[in-house]
């Protein structure tokens, strides 16, 4: 009986300890940004949130992969300002909601400095509301369909209009003007398509037909016979995921002959490697970084590729995403040292700044000379390559060039430093020709 | 005319994906009454041998399938044994405990799902660490039919021949032999089989390794058209339920049937809407047959025959 009454009073100590530590947490977590971060003077924490298990797991693991590459390069050079780099990892599983109680964890729990999160655009459009809520500096590292013009997120990945920017013109002038578009059914997929009818009407083409599949999906053959029945000049896919990477084998068997381009196939999911040629003969991809990207410091002995096989050897390929995970971590460092402190405010405004990597300073820009953040936008102006397969599935360079980004600051006009919002626009509310 | 023909091939397509998707459903949920909800991943199994077969000792496209389905049969027996009936545990157990340790999943509805739930996600995961995000595929064979402006891949009619002569099989060995007499008498009635002599505990483990080679098959047929990845089995299991649902009490007829209509509508409507509709119609057609058809439609056969006979 003494004993329980005991053991009961521990309880009590124990519990209220925990809830005053426990409120002690909260009131540091909403005083935010000041002073009290978790890491002590001689860290800052990053926070890295990328699919290493599920739908999205492919192409998630080398972006997680590549963003410890940058970390661990920054580390043994002497950290950023002097202080080491402190992690916080954790799989989100390709579950948005999991994504969610992460990213909750990261900023309340975790005080990191800085978050790295997320492969689809769903799940962006899933914690982007916890990030503002939160006032928390966020890098968005997938290509995407543009539009987040948002005063706390960095989308330093390419946008549609980027990558289809530079694949359609060209496949316009090669083979014709018809095209036939089918996407991914969500938000991705959607706007992509968008963005092919917007483009196709500035290159005097047309759109044929579009389809959208859902995610699950991974029988073609009602598909394969509308391209058939519609037969255009080429096909613009914007597939996405594990079950559409069906769609080129299966076009393939099917003897459909056609050029095709992309702005999700092969610089993701590899899949020129992982499908036996010809499935992806012909096929044009508008990306900004591939392994096979023929630049200098992605190729050369000690150069990008080889860094990171040295760090992962087992690791299968290195994608279009885990580039802008590594370059925008480096960019990360730079705005700190910019700024001179971690504070998240006072390093968005270096950021906003305008931040360039180069070739002079380490480290090297692997898809091109240079890569400059656009302080206005919180987007990258990328240089862009047409990468094409061929029968055995080699993969050249046809075709590059700097393309900025131009919907945001061209066309909606938004100024982020000076008119700070949280908003996607979407090519609709600008262009006739995408409704 | 070159309409019809698109039409008449994307039903076999959809009917063969259909079939082949519940064959091994059919035999462990609608004969045995274990809701397997790892069946996907026993088609993973499938696939991942036969590619594996393939592509690392180089075995021939048909032998590597065989193995395939042999593999998974093989995988699916000790799952019965280890967490379905539970005789190899509780046969240690026996001899350490003095009592059993697993009571046997049969005819636990909501037992077997979270058990084998369990298992799925045991399956997966480990073919992530043991495999990575995906493997190297194997390419289809038989190139293409071409007709007027289009074409269809030849192995996916070959598909629809294999699972119609599987549909024959199966129906032949439950209905037409020995074995099948006795692995129905055991899962109706296990007392009185027990006592007619039949070794009830072999017919349980061998009907749920047919079961399980049925779906290795499966994943062994499709594994050159569809990505290799850990999650594959994913995209079978919709169709899968909603065949052996669909079907009813007589499952290997049920599945033929639901096979059918089900493909027929999804032929049709993914034809002429698009694929995302095609995936609605289907849906909304099962919807339809389990509100007007609760049994099922070998279910409602059964009623309409049972009415005559009470009529005459």
């Amino acid at each position: 009986m003494s004993r329980r009454s005991v053991s009961r009073r521990q309880f009590l100590g124990a519990s209220g300890a925990a809830v005053v530590a426990g409120l002690a947490g909260c009131s540091a977590g909403e005083s935010g940004t000041s002073t009290d971060t978790a890491s002590s003077a001689d860290t800052l924490k990053i926070g890295v949130l990328e699919d290493q298990s599920g739908n999205f797991a492919l192409v998630g693991d080398p972006k997680a992969k590549a963003s410890m590459l940058a970390i661990e390069e920054i580390n043994a050079n002497g950290g950023i300002d002097g202080k080491q780099i402190e992690t916080f990892q954790r799989d989100p599983q390709s579950d948005n909601q999991r994504y969610q109680e992460l990213t909750r964890t990261a900023i309340n729990e975790e005080n990191v400095d800085a978050l790295w999160a997320g492969y689809s655009s769903a799940t962006r459009e899933a914690i982007r509301p916890i990030i503002d809520r939160n006032e928390q500096l966020y890098f968005y590292t997938t290509q995407y369909e543009g539009g987040v013009c948002d005063e706390f997120t960095f989308a330093v990945g390419p946008t549609a209009r980027q990558q289809l920017g530079i694949v359609l013109p060209y496949l316009v002038e090669e083979f014709g003007p018809d095209i036939y578009t089918i996407a991914a059914d969500y938000n991705f997929g959607q706007l992509s398509a968008d963005w092919v009818k917007v483009l196709a009407n500035e290159n005097d083409a047309n759109v044929l037909g579009e389809e959208f599949i859902p995610l699950s999906e991974s029988s073609f053959g009602s598909t394969i016979n509308r391209i058939q029945e519609a037969d255009p000049d080429f096909v613009m896919s914007m597939l996405v995921g594990a079950n559409h990477t069906s769609f080129y084998e299966q076009k393939a068997s099917a003897g459909l002959d056609i050029p095709i381009g992309t702005s999700t196939a092969m610089a993701q999911g590899y899949e020129h490697r992982r499908l036996n040629p010809p499935a992806m003969a012909n096929i044009y991809a508008g990306v900004n970084y591939m392994e096979e990207v023929p630049t200098d410091s992605n190729t050369r002995d000690g150069g990008f590729v080889d860094r990171y096989f040295e760090m992962y050897p087992d690791a299968p390929y290195l994608n279009e995403e885990a580039e802008t995970n590594y370059f925008s971590t480096y960019m990360y460092k730079k705005a700190v040292e910019q700024a001179g402190t971690t504070e998240q405010p006072e390093v968005i405004d270096a950021l906003e700044s305008g931040i360039e990597l180069g070739t002079e300073e380490a480290p090297e820009a692997p898809e091109g000379e240079t890569i400059s953040l656009d302080g206005a936008t919180h987007h990258v102006d990328h240089h862009m390559w047409i990468m094409r397969a061929d029968e055995e599935h080699n993969i050249e360079a046809v075709e590059n060039r700097q393309i900025p980004e131009q919907f945001l600051s061209e066309t909606v006009g938004c100024n982020l430093p000076e008119n700070p919002e949280q908003t996607q626009y979407t090519p609709v509310d600008y262009y006739e020709e995408a409704e | 005319m070159v309409n019809g023909i698109n039409l008449a091939l994307q039903f076999l397509d959809s009917f063969a994906f259909i079939v082949l998707a519940a064959a091994g459903l059919a035999i462990i949920f609608g004969i045995m009454g274990v809701i397997n909800l790892a069946h996907g991943e026993f088609i993973l199994i499938g696939a991942y041998t036969t590619t594996l077969a393939a592509t690392q000792l180089g075995l021939p496209l048909v032998v590597a399938m065989v193995v395939g389905g042999v593999v998974t049969g093989v995988f699916g027996i000790i799952t019965e044994r280890v967490i379905i009936s539970g005789a190899w545990p509780n046969w240690v157990s026996q001899r350490t405990l003095g009592r059993d340790v697993i009571e046997p999943l049969y005819d636990r509805l909501a037992d077997s799902m979270v058990a084998t739930f369990g298992l799925s996600l045991i399956l997966t995961q480990g073919a992530r660490i043991r495999f990575g995000n995906s493997i190297d595929q194997i390419s289809t064979p038989f190139g293409a039919i071409s007709y007027g402006s289009f074409s269809y891949s030849t192995y996916r009619i070959v598909l629809a021949g294999v699972s119609i002569g599987l549909l024959v099989a199966t129906y032949y060995l439950f209905t037409r032999t020995d074995f099948g007499m006795r692995a129905r008498a055991t899962i109706q009635d296990k007392e009185t089989a027990q006592a007619m002599g039949v070794n009830t505990d072999r017919m349980y483990m061998l009907t749920f390794g047919i079961g399980s080679a049925l779906a290795g098959l499966t994943g062994a047929l499709f594994a050159p058209v569809i990505s290799m990845q850990p999650t594959l089995g994913d995209q079978f299991l919709v169709e899968a339920f909603v065949a052996v649902v669909v079907g009813g009490p007589s499952v290997v007829l049920g599945t033929a049937l639901s096979g059918g209509v089900l493909g027929a509508i999804l032929a049709v409507f993914s034809n002429l809407y698009g694929t995302f509709i095609g995936r609605i119609a289907l849906l909304v057609a099962a919807l339809i047959a389990l509100r007007f058809l609760p049994e099922g439609i070998t279910g409602f056969i059964e009623q309409v025959q049972k009415r005559r006979q009470e009529s005459e």
